[in-house]
């Protein structure tokens, strides 16, 4: 038995790939599906030297691995649907300051309180717009616990390599089952340290002044230099302003650093696509439904593909829209009201053949819901 | 291997879900095989009935749920009521003697088994029933060997429990080998 075989849920795979990418910091506030990434941090944190904060809620949890940040350290929270809510006002503001964590939301049923242990993926959109003003945002997804893995460290990475928040949005369905996972040894997966500044105490300091290649080194705050952060719109020293050129050369920034490197932060897997007349778009739990499906299919000798994202936002407009040319119909698996099916529709030459195949009932989306679907459009019946 | 599905049902407190744990562990962990666990959530798992679900492959695992078990376990009969409908033609149905009632009109091979008589008799520990109806389960189908099952329960259970863990398991095992 290999030194990395484990056999957990998908909330652990997380907690195992924090601990990779070099979490040190976790502050969050217990809610179901999500509860075992703080019950293991809460045991594994310590043991590495890190800190493990159980909060009053969210809103306190979001604030305090801001500033935890701040000071250095690699950050995570974890939640679900209310939770997530909750930490939107402080998400926006790790946007505006370019603050580095990552938040994990292991989606349930909403709106509110909703379904507590039921799956849903119905906060694709809250993840796009749920802080408010214009913005851009990193969110991530897996369906099995490797894919897990290496997500919740693309996802450490993307967030200091970028230094913005990333959103992890899990299901109820990945974040309870149990599978085969492998951590890979140390170094088998690069992650990225946080870019800190060359500039020695007494120098300059300038925390919101991009390099060339658009990063903004960073300085331990309350370390060697003193300087301001603030959720206002603000100038290269972090003071407010109102300057018209520098509100929009921000705002430009912080959209445009994610816009522009699109590509690099696209993560994204394909299934028998080659082909295939029929292209099936899903992710997260949802995806294995479609895959199952897929893969039955391919046996009969039928034509059918899956493309599975894993970077939900940015939307991969070009990569969906280049993978379904050919289709003749593209076919959304989601557990939602078609949340992603819009961004699919915006993508293709050919909307009118973007089909939805969802459940919204709380009960996981099965490869029978899938075939009835598939039956429909091909005129079979069901 | 054919793929095998696995649904444990019975009421809270009874250990199926522990069971399916231990089951799927083995299979992975200690004999390289495909395996995935999920259970249902909900107002099932106070007390009413509760279930849950093991996939066990040579080949990677997509739709980790199981809609027709090709074995499923009963031990009240609440679970067999609710659940034994939901059995592949064919199958195996295992239940508890003293708990459940089967009725014959099920399309499966029906085992019921003086499970839990047998662990009050013989270890009088009512802790590790469900780790006697493992080793049924085992016994019946084969689908993972004694020994990796033992390793798995080293990992999970408790220090002064491993021992009567592993004789129910035996003992368990011992009782499917009696039915034809």
């Amino acid at each position: 038995m290999s030194a990395g075989l484990k056999f957990v849920q998908g909330n652990e795979a997380c907690v195992e790939a924090a601990l990779y990418a070099g979490l040190q910091f976790y502050a969050g506030y217990p809610i179901t599906p999500s509860s075992e990434i703080a019950e293991h941090l809460a045991v594994r944190l310590p043991r590495v030297g890190g800190t493990f904060l159980q909060l009053e809620d969210e809103i306190a949890s979001i604030c305090a691995i801001i500033g935890a940040s701040l000071t250095g350290c690699k950050v995570m929270t974890a939640t679900s649907g209310p939770g997530f809510s909750l930490m939107q006002e402080g998400l926006g503001y790790a946007i505006m300051a370019e603050i580095p964590c990552v938040i994990v939301n292991v989606m349930r049923g909403g709106p509110s309180t909703g379904l507590p242990t039921c799956p849903s993926q119905g906060d694709i959109c809250q993840a796009r717009w749920g802080a408010h003003g214009d913005h851009a945002i990193i969110a991530l997804t897996a369906s099995t616990l490797q894919d897990v893995f290496e997500i919740t460290v693309h996802a450490f990475n993307t967030a200091e390599t970028y230094r913005t928040p990333v959103i992890l949005l899990l299901d109820e369905v990945v974040g309870h089952m149990r599978e085969k996972l492998v951590v890979p040894e140390a170094g088998a997966i690069a992650t990225v340290d946080r870019l800190k500044t060359s500039l020695k105490l007494g120098m300059d300091y300038h925390p919101y002044l991009p390099r060339e290649d658009g990063r903004l080194p960073m300085s331990d705050f309350g370390g060697q230099h003193r300087y301001n952060v603030t959720g206002l719109f603000h100038d290269m020293w972090g003071f407010p302003t109102q300057e018209p050129s520098m509100v929009h050369g921000l705002l430009r920034h912080l959209v445009d650093k994610i816009a522009n490197n699109a590509d690099s932060i696209c993560r994204y897997k394909e299934y028998y696509l080659e082909d295939a007349h029929i292209v099936l778009i899903s992710y997260g739990g949802s995806a294995r439904s479609a895959l199952h499906v897929v893969e039955n299919r391919r046996v009969r000798g039928e034509r059918l593909g899956l493309l599975e994202l894993q970077t939900i936002w940015p939307f991969p407009y070009s990569v969906v829209e280049s993978k379904c040319a050919n289709a003749r119909y593209i076919v959304v698996v989601e557990m939602n009201m078609g949340q992603v099916t819009r961004a699919v529709k915006r993508a293709v030459a050919h909307p009118d053949r973007v089909v939805l195949a969802n459940r919204i009932d709380g009960v996981f989306i099965t490869p029978t819901d899938i075939r009835n679907i598939l039956r429909l459009i091909q005129g079979k019946g069901v | 291997m054919e793929r095998c599905r696995i649904v444990f049902s019975g009421a809270g407190g009874q250990g199926v879900i522990t069971a399916a744990i231990i089951l799927a562990e083995a299979a992975v962990l200690h004999e390289g095989l495909e395996a995935t666990q999920t259970q249902s959530y909900g107002p099932e798992a106070r007390g009413g009935a509760t279930r849950a679900e093991v996939i066990i492959a040579d080949a990677p695992i997509r739709y980790p749920k199981v809609t027709q078990p090709n074995v499923l376990v009963c031990l009240t009969q609440e679970a067999y009521n609710k659940y034994s409908g939901i059995i592949r033609p064919g199958g195996i149905l295992l239940s508890d003697s003293r708990l459940v009632k089967p009725q014959s009109k099920v399309d499966a091979r029906q085992a019921s088994l003086p499970m839990y008589d047998s662990v009050i008799k013989e270890i009088g520990k009512p802790i590790v029933f469900n780790i006697c109806m493992l080793g049924s389960v085992l016994g019946m189908t084969r689908i993972v060997s004694l020994e990796s099952v033992t390793k798995s329960l080293q990992t999970h259970i408790p220090g002064e429990f491993f021992e009567s863990s592993t004789r129910a398991l035996a003992l368990g095992a011992g009782l499917a080998s009696n039915i034809d």
